[in-house]
């Protein structure tokens, strides 16, 4: 245990911190204290720990570098066990009370590292390494990708499955504002008082922003007041919504945008009932984007040392967290931000080695840094760092007038830190994912705001406006006026008083000079997660990489998780230079969501396990269960698949079930089937649209059966339709096909022809079907049917019957799917299991069989009854199935014209056959490829393919649909289905297996 | 996800709707006169604008109605919303 060395007392620098709350907790095995407010990144430079990682491809020493979300290096494998997460930005993980955290990407320790070998081996790992060196032999890829990925690995994902909880939240409201700096606060300030509903989010635990690690004044009060007041004010708003640890991540078309609130992330777990974390899907009627910047880093020799930290990440460890980087610090910029950084660091009692500005003329602060006594180094630049697991010193040496060389005696400072500053980049990721254009500055040295077709105004840093009274004036207004577009009409709020601010010109230095050409005796990091140095990135233009795309992709440049936040606009840069180009005309990468890294947990929310997606079960459920049913999913739906009686094996299951629905009667649940009553005078000319066949004609109380095909002619469903009344039918259609047929009879009705008088709706779910069939179902059916007369002379195959069965109003269709007598059952849902009960109790002496999918199978393709979905794939046509008698010549139908294509008559189309294999005891694999000249060995003229094949207990052998090219010319042929092991002889045979004539339904 | 104001409904999200292709693709009143080109023409080419692009859409998890959209494909601002069988407000004869 230590007392936290580098923790600055209350009188040097307050902090928000609560120093009457300590918590322990554990990085790297050793245990540390912190305090309530602390960050891990606080908690641990306050422990005088900055060796926290090392880099992804050198292995690196690393420290913390920021003091946000664009942290590259300091990412923990946070928790342990079931919780632990990879690649958590130790910068945003709240402290909490026995915390444990681990470095990644280092082995045995982050202290030593053995993968630190690469960097003596750097000068072969240049840009693209991997794209030259492991692209050959190709079969070796496999190999080198195991090697490369482990080396490569961020953290570990949890073996466990996630305990905890996600929600979802849909949110509407008249403005988003995003971000709670000064810039947001204002315009959630002059929008909410407008009565706007208005959304702040803001992704820290605490709003405030840049104001909570600074040290402004506002109407002659710390800022910080100012915010207290603010927030006091819009938490008495009752149509204002305050969203804090809620990061925008995604912002998307019309105003959607994502949001991702950290519920209880700063807790050890989540509290009882708590979810941990909760995605925001919201629609903002105006977007206000208060998003702030991003300090740059500046690139210069070996700028990647534990130590080393940006400016404005320094002062707010020191301002907010009261946590000193070090006891003597230097500060290298090239703008006048980081001079307020070396004021805080200075008057918190933080000792400064030295400001040294790449400008030849110092900012405006520079008497107020001299006045400290602090030494101002202008027109000068860091040459070199020295220092093993952190900064120990830096050389620094005069730059000439130009700045592209480093001339004059080489100096030497010994520092315990080094604060930089390269400038600030507009956080303009959202304001870019809602496809806005951005333009270039060049005396900024930034991408800023263009323009955008979306409902946004961006307002503070994110717009450019760099000083307090700018970000609050343009907040206010972007509030008001964005209420006042959604309807609440008001005048922006006149901005309270602040100091003014004089600011001199930065100077854009994309790298430091030193005294050795870059890429020699050091590194010049520009993406520090990644390794992407300045060398990597002229290697590149030397090599051809002109467009910004390629360079990346190329040379790795922000695809971290980091995605570039700190090195995108200084790797353009470079760029630019290095083609001659300006940075305006190279443009940026495409920023993509999410903003930083989110879990899947939050996008899955509740849509997990059973809740993944619903499960529909029939009627009889509960009774299939009952019985030990094995169940296959078709679709959504649970269907009996087989009923396996004690000891039976599948295959023994599926013979016994197949051979009772031949022999005595086979019971199925066939409740599953697309049902859709048709109404309407135009009912009838509706079908004959539809399908291939005629329907004008068809009797009430008659049944046909019909394809539909789409316009170009491919089989798209198919099923038996019944003519219920002159003007009402009753459609039945696939299992799986159910939705969408009667999408498309709405398509058809609505958009094509409009004058038809024909409505439809589901009606899949209020009938329950059970479907028995064999030479003696009717037997069975009598016993339960006494008001309808069953002589098949006055109800014969393809008809229906309205009665009673088993006391139960019911629709009875004599239609047939094994080729055997079979009535299909129709009753209410609710009386489903009734009728299956009394089916099974009546049919019990009689040796009724319930049997499944499985044997459905094989029943129907005994009688080479096709299956949309199986026996079709979309560029199958009724002729080809071998039911041109079903395709009329006389009407038109959907389809029609696409028949009488060439392509659609070639002889050589893919028809449906049968195959018998030479041993009846092989069944051949579905989907097993077909030739007719068989070689030794592949390339082989493929032919057609296996869609179904099954063993059939009635023939007592394998039997086996296909398609194959010109198959109706083959009938006798002998072909061959080539296996990785074997191949299997087969003939073309009719597909019709089993009473080809088909006598046996009509009984 | 864009906000789609269903002409029966009123503005809904995107994710309750089913896009529908080109709007305004006539099919032809006697397909079998035409030859198979013209009929090509019909089934498959369609239009890929860069601009204002009519197309139909249905409201799936609502009202399952069919309806005519106009919406420009760079900026995905949605100009019109009408019936099928009608063209574009004020456009008429267009």
């Amino acid at each position: 245990m230590n007392d936290q060395p580098f923790r600055l007392d209350t009188a040097a620098a307050p902090g928000r911190i609560d120093r009457g709350h300590a918590m322990r907790f554990v990085f790297n095995g050793r245990g540390h204290e912190g305090l309530a407010g602390d960050t891990l990144a606080s908690a641990l430079i306050a422990n005088g720990v900055h060796l926290v990682g090392r880099s992804f491809k050198y292995h690196r020493p690393r420290g913390i570098l920021t003091s946000g979300p664009e942290e590259p290096n300091a990412l923990v494998q946070l928790r342990a066990g079931e919780r632990s997460e990879p690649n958590v930005r130790a910068t945003q993980a709240e402290l909490f009370d026995g915390l444990i955290a681990r470095s990644q990407n280092c082995w045995p320790s982050v202290g030593f590292d053995l993968g630190a070998v690469n960097e003596l081996a750097s000068r072969i790992l240049p840009a693209g390494f991997y794209y030259k060196t492991f692209m050959w032999p190709p079969s070796a890829w496999m190999f080198y990708e195991r090697l490369i990925r482990r080396a490569a690995g961020l953290g570990r994902a949890p073996d466990d499955p996630d305990p905890d909880i996600y929600d979802k939240r849909y949110a509407h409201c008249d403005v988003l504002v995003v971000g709670a700096g000064p810039a947001g606060l204002a315009a959630a300030l002059a929008a909410g008082r407008s009565g706007a509903r208005v959304i702040l989010c803001d992704e820290q635990a605490e709003m405030g922003g840049q104001l909570l690690g600074q040290r402004a004044v506002i109407a002659d009060r710390p800022a910080l007041d100012w915010v207290k007041a603010a927030l006091t004010e819009l938490a008495a708003l009752p149509e204002v919504t305050l969203l804090p640890r809620t990061t925008c991540f995604g912002y998307y078309d019309h105003n959607a945008l994502a949001l991702v609130e950290r519920v209880a992330d700063h807790l050890a777990k989540p509290a009882a009932h708590q979810p941990r974390q909760r995605l925001w899907r919201v629609r903002a009627a105006r977007v206000v984007l208060a998003t702030g910047a991003i300090e740059r880093p500046l690139v210069f020799r070996d700028n990647d040392r534990p130590g080393i930290m940006l400016a404005g990440a320094a002062a707010t460890y020191v301002t907010r967290y009261a946590a000193a980087p070090g006891r003597r610090v230097a500060v290298f910029t090239n703008n006048d931000s980081a001079y307020r950084a070396a004021l805080a660091l200075f008057d918190a009692g933080v000792g400064v080695a030295a400001v040294i500005d790449l400008r030849p003329e110092p900012g405006p602060l520079a008497g107020e840094i001299r006045a400290r006594g602090i030494e101002l180094l202008t027109g000068h630049g860091i040459v070199a760092t020295h220092g093993a697991r952190r900064i120990a010193a830096i050389e620094v040496m005069q730059l000439d007038e130009s700045g592209g060389r480093a001339i004059g005696p080489v100096r030497s400072i010994a520092c315990d830190a080094l604060a930089m500053s390269g400038g600030w980049n507009p956080t303009v990721h959202l304001f870019s994912q809602a496809r806005g254009r951005l333009r270039y500055d060049a005396a900024q040295g930034v991408f800023l705001p263009d323009r955008c077709d979306q409902a946004l105004a961006n307002a503070g840093a994110c717009n450019g406006a760099w000083s307090l009274g700018d970000c609050l004036a343009e907040g206010f207004a972007a509030g008001a006026t964005a209420a006042s577009a959604a309807g609440y009409a008001t005048a922006a709020p006149s901005a309270p008083a602040v100091p003014p601010e004089s600011r001199a010109p930065l100077r854009v230095l994309w790298v430091v000079p030193s005294d050795r050409p870059i890429g020699e005796g050091g590194k010049h990091f520009v993406d520090f997660q990644n390794d992407v140095t300045a060398a990597d990135l002229g290697l590149a233009a030397r090599e051809g990489y002109r467009s910004v795309e390629h360079l990346k992709r190329y040379t790795t440049t922000g695809m971290g998780t980091d995605q570039g936040k700190l090195s995108n606009v200084n790797a353009l840069g470079i760029l630019s230079e290095a083609l001659a180009a300006e940075p305006s005309t190279i443009g940026t990468t495409t920023f993509r969501p999410p903003y930083t890294p989110i879990s899947y947990g939050a996008l899955a929310g509740r849509d997990v396990g059973a809740l993944a997606d619903p499960v529909r079960t029939t009627a009889m459920h509960t009774w299939h269960a009952e019985a030990g049913a094995a169940f296959e999913d078709v679709g959504q739906w649970k269907r009996p698949w087989y009923y396996p009686k004690l000891g039976e094996s599948m295959h023994d299951a599926v013979n016994r079930e197949v051979k009772a629905a031949r022999t005595c009667i086979g019971i199925l649940d066939a409740s599953t089937l697309g049902k859709i009553d048709i109404r309407g005078p135009d009912a009838a000319e509706f079908l004959n649209r539809i399908y291939t066949n005629a329907w004008s004609k068809l009797e009430v109380g008659r049944s046909r059966y019909g394809f539909m095909c789409k316009d170009d002619g491919m089989v798209f469903d198919d099923g038996v339709t019944t003519r219920l009344a002159a003007d009402h039918f009753h459609m039945t259609t696939t299992t799986g096909g159910a939705a969408r047929v009667l999408a498309w009879l709405e398509e058809w009705s609505q958009t094509e022809w409009p004058e038809l008088r024909v409505y439809m709706s589901s009606v899949t779910e209020q009938w329950a079907v059970a479907a028995i069939c064999g030479p003696h179902a009717r037997d069975l059916l009598a016993e339960l049917a006494t008001d309808i007369d069953l002589d098949p002379k006055t109800f014969p195959f393809m008809a229906v019957r309205e009665g009673r069965v088993a006391g139960v109003p019911a629709r009875i269709f004599r239609i047939s799917f094994t080729g055997e007598i079979s009535y299909e059952i129709n009753v209410p849902r609710r009386w489903g299991l009734a009728l299956w009960r009394a089916l099974m109790q009546a049919g019990a002496d009689k040796g009724v069989t319930p049997y499944g999918t499985e044997a459905m199978h094989v029943l129907r393709a005994e009688k080479g009854f096709v299956i949309v979905g199986q026996e079709t794939d979309g560029t199958v046509t009724p002729i080809d199935l071998g039911m041109a008698g079903m395709v009329s010549k006389t009407k038109d139908f959907i389809g029609k014209r696409s028949l009488a294509r060439g392509d659609s008559m070639r002889p050589d189309r893919k028809q449906l056959v049968g195959l018998l294999t030479d041993d009846p005891r092989i069944v051949l694999p579905e989907g097993g490829q077909i030739v007719a000249e068989l070689k030794p060995e592949p390339p082989m003229a493929m032919i057609g393919h296996v869609t179904s094949s099954y063993h059939s207990p009635n023939l007592g052998r394998s039997i086996a649909l296909a398609l194959i090219k010109g198959g109706r010319d083959r009938m006798g042929q002998a072909l061959h289905v080539p296996l990785a092991d074997r191949t299997i002889r087969v003939k073309v045979v009719e597909p019709r297996f089993f009473d080809p004539e088909g006598k046996r339904q009509n009984g | 996800m864009l906000l789609i104001t269903c002409p029966w409904c009123g503005p809904r999200a995107e994710i309750e709707f089913q896009y529908g292709g080109e709007a305004h693709i006539a099919r032809p009143a006697d397909p079998v006169a035409l030859d198979d080109a013209a009929w090509a023409d019909h089934l498959f080419m369609r239009k890929n604008p860069k601009g204002k692009h009519r197309e139909r859409w249905m409201h799936r998890s609502g009202c399952r109605r069919w309806f005519n959209m106009e919406r420009d494909t760079i900026s995905h601002e949605i100009t019109a919303v009408y019936r099928i069988g009608t063209t574009v407000p004020g456009k008429e004869g267009t």
